[in-house]
């Protein structure tokens, strides 16, 4: 056999100083070095930690949600009481433990939040994944769908929606998913778009691959990036529109806490308790800030632009 | 005279320039490829050259079915594969394979190197498992990588090594024929002559048809047994390799021919530099007649109303085919920079 | 006196890998109005050593001189540099599609340029560049002025690359690749200008590209890099029918052409190295097919072999040449001195891996 002699094809120097890592190691290790991210991840776990231990922990503080302490949790007038040895946040206007109700409240908004976006997210990428590979006909009509839902007034029809089916947990999480999947299907569409046009897709074609195998093998690996960053942005806004929808009414109805309904629940207190108002306000800006930081810094990870400088 | 394993008839592959907001109207076509004959003999390498514009991308596309016709017929084996289905089609994708230009784009980032040479062995249910890794394996180092290279990513390997790859891929499924379509045009010069070097090892090896397919005339002179020559769309000149560099009778090969830039100062110095005036025109809308006249030196006013066929013309071999009116003669000079008639477009 | 006189030009890019050497010791000269040739491939470091000069390479670490005019360029601010580039300095790149702006107009962008370094009218500005797009070749200018760059044609749009770099009588034009992206008539066509205007206007021109055909077209003097430095400097004939580093020899038996029709070509074997992780002593050495001991260890300087002619190769002089088959050359070193290319390649293989 003529094979190539070594002397023509013997590899000289490795051509990287890091060999054999995947692009996913590679964001790995960009992420741990990141201060911010490793922060926000720990307050995560902590919060995903707290919510599943909720039970436990309430027990362990002595009350429970909506157990209302007739005794020390409300004031001669019938007001709140605030922060104290007993009640570390203070009470609500019932005399409600309100640290035990922002753990409840956790267990709402993570639950719904990430069920709420992880549904957007497979919607979206299935519609976009159709919309942007099979071609003009199939992509203009599931592009006006998605046009269409993107143009509803959400707060307006999600009011109207759960007035109609009713509320609760499922059905908020299938309305902030309903208006949530558009945005995901249209990034993913215009990102296989771009993919399609890629000689590799050629290439499978050439080998005779079928489309299915194309977009499950070669395109979709190229989609989990951006679709992962998506999504760890996806998660504080749908966190933010659950505790909006119960702020109004139309998500977790009382005696169940939500963050939502907590702050509304204050808005006629707030100037004599302000701890019943500023806590589960707290408590939704820090947990949509960390999953911001966090998105932001796994797109960077995924992403970098300045350090491929010579790579060639 | 034995059948040749693929020809290719009147081939014409036109692309639509459409435009509207709901219903997208015709409003032109880009032509690419305008009416082809060629056909390629077992075991031979037939080089395609031309330079932007001229079709010879969509032809290699259009003769491995990656783009439906427009027009025309392509035989490949002696079965009509124009219009099959792509499903009819799929076995013969296991007898034709291509190998792409870009050694950056080809190959998926995101998969590793094992997977994509194993690729055609998936698709077309041939090896399973560890049968596949081995063949995988066989080949990578047959093409001179390092089998051990299986599980790592296309980013760990340089632009040379890459192109093995897609040459690895290509070769899986042991094709009759192998388009490739610029394969070393992307790639440092001290690379190119190792690829075109594992190219030809690999067409001794395993018997294999090529369509090289290259800009440079230089390694297209290296490479090939006979050599077309494409402009707008259509092969000007068709010629046994020897043949077309020393003796070619249409202006454009002529002028290609001059323009290649020669490592030899000396000789660089001494050659007769034709040098075309104006740029190659869009194959939007390509010049009636011959679609050279605009640019040709030789042109006369037939050739801006009558189309030249591609034929042999008196006093050369029967496989030299021109496609002019007024082909170059032996020992004529061109003149430098003076189109004979029209304005080209600037 | 040297136009621009560059010594101990290095540049290094701090990385998240390692620190990538782009350029590492390069010293080189242009006269006025000759024409400077840069071959390299990739990696080869023959595009950042030019940014470098127009302080072109943010997050780089420079240093060396480069004399222009009896100044150095790389300790200038970049307000001093804004006033070289463009008017004593040109430059023109490989892709005009991403240098000029495309959502102005051709002769706007010249204009602007005019007038950002003389003062001059507009209208005059506009004659002048008008006359420019003619000089270069492009039909009716006087309408083409008025063009988008997306309707100029790629060889045109080289064109007004070229008027602009012309346009305030730079003494010094650099061109990284500008004929690369273009197909081989509307190349050999910009050569010719290029030829024809730097007669007419006496200006220098370094001109760097991978392609050994359009040197020899062009250059007066080869510099050919290799992994960041300079491994052979010599007059344009030199380089090509008396090379001494075996990487120019390489390069040129590489090139189909050089040998028979349909005889294998003598590829150089293995591939550049990585900027990060440059191998010790000469780093050609894994390549060599005249490796020596002496290759691993020591960096060969760049010392004179002849008359305008230098190498950085530990072979002695007259050694290696297109006529010599690699038996005669063996022949001609001693045995004390060299080992053979599979021992030496082995030997590598220990020392880097």
């Amino acid at each position: 056999m003529t094979a190539p002699s070594i002397l023509e094809t013997t590899e000289v120097a490795p051509t990287r100083t890091v060999v054999g890592r995947s692009p996913w190691e590679l964001a790995w290790m960009r992420l741990r070095r990141d201060r911010v991210a490793i922060v926000c991840a720990v307050f995560i776990a902590v919060l995903i930690l707290v919510a599943i231990l909720a039970g436990p922990i309430s027990h362990l503080i002595g009350y429970g949600p909506t157990e209302q302490d007739r005794v020390h949790g409300i004031t001669l007038d019938g007001l709140p009481v605030p922060p104290s040895g007993r009640h570390l946040l203070g009470t609500d206007n019932l005399g409600r433990d309100i640290l035990v109700r922002i753990i409840y409240g956790t267990r709402v908004s993570l639950v719904v939040g990430l069920a709420a976006a992880a549904a957007a997210v497979f919607i979206g990428v299935i519609v976009g994944l159709c919309a942007g590979y099979f071609g003009p006909v199939v992509d203009a009509g599931m592009s006006r769908l998605m046009d269409v839902v993107l143009s509803f007034p959400f707060l307006l029809f999600a009011i109207a929606l759960v007035s109609v089916i009713g509320p609760s947990e499922l059905v908020e999480i299938g309305v902030i998913a309903f208006f949530s999947w558009a945005a995901v299907g249209r990034v993913v569409r215009a990102q296989t778009l771009s993919i399609r046009e890629r000689e590799y897709i050629e290439a499978a074609r050439s080998l005779g691959a079928g489309d299915l195998r194309i977009m499950l093998i070669d395109v979709l690996p190229n989609l989990v990036a951006p679709v992962i960053v998506y999504t760890t942005l996806l998660i504080p806004v749908s966190i933010v529109f659950e505790a909006t929808l119960s702020y109004l009414g139309v998500g977790i109805i009382p005696p169940t806490p939500s963050w939502g309904n907590m702050i509304s629940d204050s808005q006629d207190f707030y100037q004599v308790a302000w701890w019943f108002l500023v806590f589960p306000g707290a408590a939704l800006i820090l947990t949509t800030l960390a999953f911001n930081l966090l998105g932001d810094s796994v797109r960077d990870a995924l992403d970098p632009r300045t350090e491929r400088l010579f790579a060639r | 005279m034995t059948e040749p394993l693929i020809r290719v008839e009147g081939l014409v592959k036109h692309f639509p320039v459409r435009r509207g907001i709901v219903f997208k109207r015709e409003i032109g076509r880009v032509y690419a490829v305008d009416g082809v004959d060629l056909e390629v003999s077992r075991g031979e390498t037939l080089g395609l050259v031309g330079e932007t514009g001229c079709g010879k991308s969509t032809l290699a596309r259009c003769m491995t079915r990656l783009y439906p016709l427009t027009g025309g017929r392509v035989i490949f084996d002696g079965t009509d594969i124009s219009d099959l289905s792509r499903a009819r089609l799929r076995p013969y994708r296991r007898e034709m394979q291509m190998i792409f230009q870009d050694p950056y784009g080809s190959l998926n980032p995101r998969r590793r190197v094992g997977s994509i040479i194993g690729d055609p062995f998936a698709i077309h249910n041939v090896a399973d498992g560890a049968e596949r890794k081995r063949r995988v394996q066989e080949l990578m180092e047959l093409v001179g990588l390092n089998p051990e290279h299986y599980n790592r990513f296309p980013a760990d390997f340089s632009g040379g090594q890459r192109q093995r790859i897609g040459v690895a891929r290509a070769l899986a499924l042991h094709p009759k024929l192998i388009v490739c379509d610029e394969p070393v045009s992307a790639l440092d010069v001290s690379i190119q002559a190792q690829i075109i070097n594992l190219l030809k090892s690999l067409q001794e090896e395993f018997s294999l048809t090529y369509v090289f397919i290259a800009h440079d005339l230089s390694v297209v002179e290296h490479v090939s047994d006979r050599v077309a020559v494409m402009y707008l769309g259509r092969v000007v000149e068709l010629a046994d390799r020897a043949r077309l560099y020393s003796a070619p009778r249409h202006p454009y090969t002529c002028a290609l021919l001059s323009a290649a830039a020669v490592a030899d100062p000396d000789r660089a110095a001494q050659r007769e530099r034709i040098i075309l005036v104006g740029d190659v025109p869009s194959p939007v809308a390509p010049p009636a007649g011959c679609r050279f006249h605009p640019r040709c030196p030789k042109a006369q006013p037939r050739c801006a109303s009558e189309e030249p066929a591609l034929i042999d013309r008196p006093g050369d071999p029967p496989d030299h085919f021109t496609a002019c009116h007024f082909p170059v003669e032996p020992g004529e000079r061109l003149a430098r920079e003076q189109p004979a008639i029209g304005q080209p477009e600037g | 006196m040297a136009l621009l006189e560059v010594s101990d030009l290095t540049v290094s890019f701090p990385t998240a890998d390692g620190v990538v050497e782009a350029v590492r010791g390069v010293s080189f000269s242009v006269e006025p109005g000759r024409t400077l040739g840069i071959v390299g491939e990739s990696g080869s470091g023959k595009t950042v050593c030019t940014q470098a000069l127009l302080g072109l390479t943010p997050g780089g670490r420079v240093s060396g001189t480069a004399l222009f005019g009896g100044r150095d360029l790389l300790t200038m601010s970049n307000e001093e540099l804004r006033h070289i580039r463009g008017a004593q300095i040109s430059a023109i790149f490989q892709d005009p599609l991403s240098s000029l702006h495309p959502l102005y107009r051709v002769g706007w962008q010249i204009v602007e340029m005019i007038q950002a370094h003389e003062d001059i009218s507009r209208a005059a500005a506009r004659r002048r560049a008008i006359d420019l797009l003619g000089q270069v070749g492009i039909p009716r200018p006087e309408s083409r002025v008025d063009d988008y760059p997306h309707e100029f044609s790629g060889g045109m749009r080289q064109r007004a690359m070229i008027a602009m770099a012309l346009a305030l009588h730079p003494t010094l034009i650099i061109a990284d690749e500008p004929t690369t992206a273009l197909d081989a008539t509307v190349q050999a066509q910009i050569i010719d200008l290029m030829i024809r205007l730097q007669r007419e206007t006496g200006t220098a021109l370094i001109m760097i590209t991978h392609d050994l055909g359009v040197i020899a077209d062009i250059a007066d003097e080869v510099m050919v890099m290799y992994a960041g430095k300079a491994v052979e400097v010599a007059d344009r004939r030199s380089i090509y029918y008396n090379p001494h580093h075996p990487y120019t020899t390489g390069l040129l038996e590489s090139i189909p052409g050089s040998t028979g029709v349909k005889e294998r070509l003598k590829p150089i074997p293995g591939q550049p190295p990585s900027l990060i992780m440059v191998p010790p002593g000469c780093a050609f050495h894994p390549r060599c097919r005249y490796v020596m001991d002496r290759c691993l260890v020591q960096v060969p300087p760049l010392e004179p072999i002849g008359p305008g002619h230098t190498s950085a190769c530990w072979l002695p002089i007259s050694v290696v040449g297109l006529a010599a088959s690699t038996d005669e050359v063996r022949g001609r070193i001693s045995a004390a001195h060299r080992s053979g290319p599979a021992e030496a390649i082995t030997r590598r293989i220990g020392a880097t891996s």
